[in-house]
């Protein structure tokens, strides 16, 4: 099957499911995700599917949970507050070494903040917006096309690592209109799924258990390192990025999402200008392209492009250490003041320039 | 057979397939070990060993899985009937799943979640462990807690004007539409046991049939919480648990009941 289409990033994101197995998905309404849910709803019941809509976010994840405990590909969507109601049942996942895949199309916060776009989530989804020390993969795409590839590789990854895939979007990106081609990705084998829950007949009179309680003496120790191995083997594995005009960079813009679109259009302006200008975009925000981009940066300016008051910029500065300079293009770069503001390319030229 | 096992199921009865042989955790005196054998016993009869899926919860449920020798999976505060939704969802509702849960988990935290799921029109379980405090951490007030009854969350003992009155769970499920079956039994005495296998057994063969929600509280001692010696535990349960939450049936809508 490939079959070339328009459509929105947010319907991208179910072709993308659906393309990778998954039938269950569970949603509460919430601005600007909203398509997402809806579509599922229709589509699921078709293909033999489940969909059930929550009283909460809090639901969701934990629906999520005993779905994926389950064996199914199954995942969920949401904005901004409802990640945060997420939380808890996000690290409960990350506990219990699951499976599982999330959506967040980020609006403006804090609090109840704006329907429309941002980029502020980074530090809850990258760092661990839940209690305890855990990590979880964070695909962040840029086109609509990225973002039906990337749900399906998010489905790959968590199979393969068992762990949580976050799909870092924004508005702009869910709601935005493109070409794609729908072609299913061939990532290959995942492993089996021999400790789901479906009753210990299913396996011989053999039972599993999922408990994320870590009382019983000599437990927590070895858990821990057993996690923590599991982190590195992922950071040295699934590192991706993309660079444009970056060999010869003096000037190397760091964004991702649908800031990097924009951050993509300053540098081909400034290009025609013979400007030396690049662009580094990270794919994965964790784990977070770190050596690629201290190679990539090596003496050049390098400029944050991110719809927040700066928060990838944290580990854009560990990357590159403390000699280059680093300098911000953020929320107050937008072209007006009410929550319909954007950063646009001109914008994001003309800061630049100010610094070159 | 030597002859003080012969003596000792005399005695105790059978022990069933499904306990796991193990010391346990809980305090001298509680309750979830009883009910924990009832659990056993019934499943086994209702012979689901091999479909059936436990969710427990936090509290002091949530090792139950180191005694009850089926699938288990434990969920975070109150979500118990999200994850047994999961769970079912994923399973295209072929297996048997069921939520035990304490008054804490349920009936504070979680409270929202077990309407909606009953209202959402699940095919579950739910085996509410009432024993009007939060054990696990300590006997601070739940929502069960007694009018008057010491906690250490209540220490001069609970107020209505202060922290208003006991929940009543059983009777507040009943409203809703696919709650098939609501009771509340107890285990204090040989014939309370009895009756709670018997709302246990019902409860899981609703769901088998594909009827709707079954509900079962259970009324059960906390000495530990209480601060009372176990056989007191079990006076108390008579004389102030039973006198608040009075025991029976209050809903059930299986054919069964209309044949009666």
């Amino acid at each position: 099957m490939s079959k070339k289409m328009i459509c929105t990033g947010n319907r991208a994101v179910c072709y993308g499911a659906i393309d990778a197995g998954c039938r269950h998905f569970f949603g509460y309404p919430i601005t600007p995700q909203n398509d997402i849910p809806e579509y599922m709803a229709a589509e699921l019941p078709k293909l033999g599917g489940i969909y059930k809509q929550t009283e909460s976010e809090i639901s969701s994840i934990n629906m999520v949970y005993g779905a994926v405990a389950a064996g199914v590909r199954a995942m969920t969507s949401t904005s901004s507050p409802g990640f945060s109601l997420m939380q808890e049942g996000v690290s409960g996942i990350a506990a219990a070494e699951l499976p599982a895949v999330l959506v967040d199309v980020q609006r403006g916060g804090p609090g109840l903040g704006t329907t429309q776009t941002a980029q502020m989530d980074y530090f809850q989804a990258v760092k661990g917006g839940g209690h305890g020390g855990y990590n979880q993969i964070v695909l962040a795409p840029h086109s609509v096309q990225e973002t039906y590839d990337l749900v399906q590789t998010a489905f790959h990854l968590a199979d393969t690592y068992m762990i949580m895939v976050i799909i870092l979007m924004d508005a702009i990106l869910g709601q935005m209109v493109e070409q794609i081609k729908r072609e299913p990705l061939d990532l290959g084998p995942v492993p089996e799924k021999d400790w789901a829950l479906k009753g210990k007949g299913a396996k011989g009179g053999q039972r599993n258990v999922f408990s994320t309680m870590l009382l019983f003496p000599g437990q927590y120790l070895p858990y821990q390192t057993r996690i923590q191995e599991k982190y590195q083997k992922i950071k040295e594995q699934e590192v991706r990025w993309e660079a444009a005009f970056s060999d010869d960079a003096e000037t190397l813009l760091v964004s991702y999402g649908s800031t990097a679109r924009v951050s993509l259009e300053a540098v081909s302006r400034a290009r025609k200008e013979n400007k030396k200008w690049g662009l580094f975009r990270p794919i994965t925000l964790w784990p977070f392209p770190e050596e690629a981009l201290k190679k990539t940066a090596r003496g050049a300016r390098v400029v944050v492009v991110e719809d927040s008051m700066g928060q990838m910029i944290e580990d854009v500065r560990l990357a590159i250490g403390d000699r280059l300079p680093l300098h911000f293009v953020g929320t107050l770069m937008r072209h007006q003041s009410g929550s319909g503001g954007m950063i646009f390319p001109e914008r994001v030229y003309e800061e630049v320039c100010q610094w070159t | 057979m030597d002859v003080n096992r012969e003596v000792q199921e005399k005695l105790v009865g059978f022990q069933p397939k499904l306990i796991v042989n193990q010391p346990g955790h809980y305090c001298p005196g509680c309750q979830y070990g009883v009910l924990t054998r009832l659990l056993a016993e019934v499943i086994e009869e209702l012979g689901i060993e091999g479909d059936i899926i436990g969710v427990s919860a936090v509290g002091c449920s949530i090792f139950i899985h180191s005694y009850l020798d089926i699938d288990f999976i434990d969920a975070l505060h109150g979500r118990a009937p999200e994850v047994a939704s999961g769970v079912k969802a994923a399973n295209f509702g072929k297996k048997i799943v069921f939520t035990l849960q304490g008054d804490g988990d349920l009936a504070a935290i979680g409270m929202g979640d077990l309407i909606n799921a009953m209202a959402r029109g699940e095919h579950l379980t739910t085996i509410f462990l009432n024993n009007a405090n939060y054990g696990t951490t300590g006997g601070q007030m739940a929502p069960t807690t007694l009018i008057g009854q010491k906690s250490t969350t209540t220490p001069h003992g609970r107020r209505d004007d202060v922290e208003g009155y006991p929940i009543h769970v059983a009777e507040l499920v009943t409203s809703l539409q696919n709650v098939v079956y609501s009771a509340r039994c107890a285990m204090n005495t040989v014939k309370n046991v009895n009756q709670t296998k018997k709302a246990l057994a019902k409860a899981m063969r609703i769901q088998m049939q594909g009827l709707g929600y079954g509900f079962v509280e259970v009324l059960s001692a906390c000495p530990s919480g209480w601060k009372m010696s176990p056989m007191d535990s079990l006076e108390w349960i008579e004389e102030k648990m039973i006198a608040e939450y009075p025991l029976g049936v209050f809903k059930d809508e299986t054919d069964e009941a209309a044949e009666l």
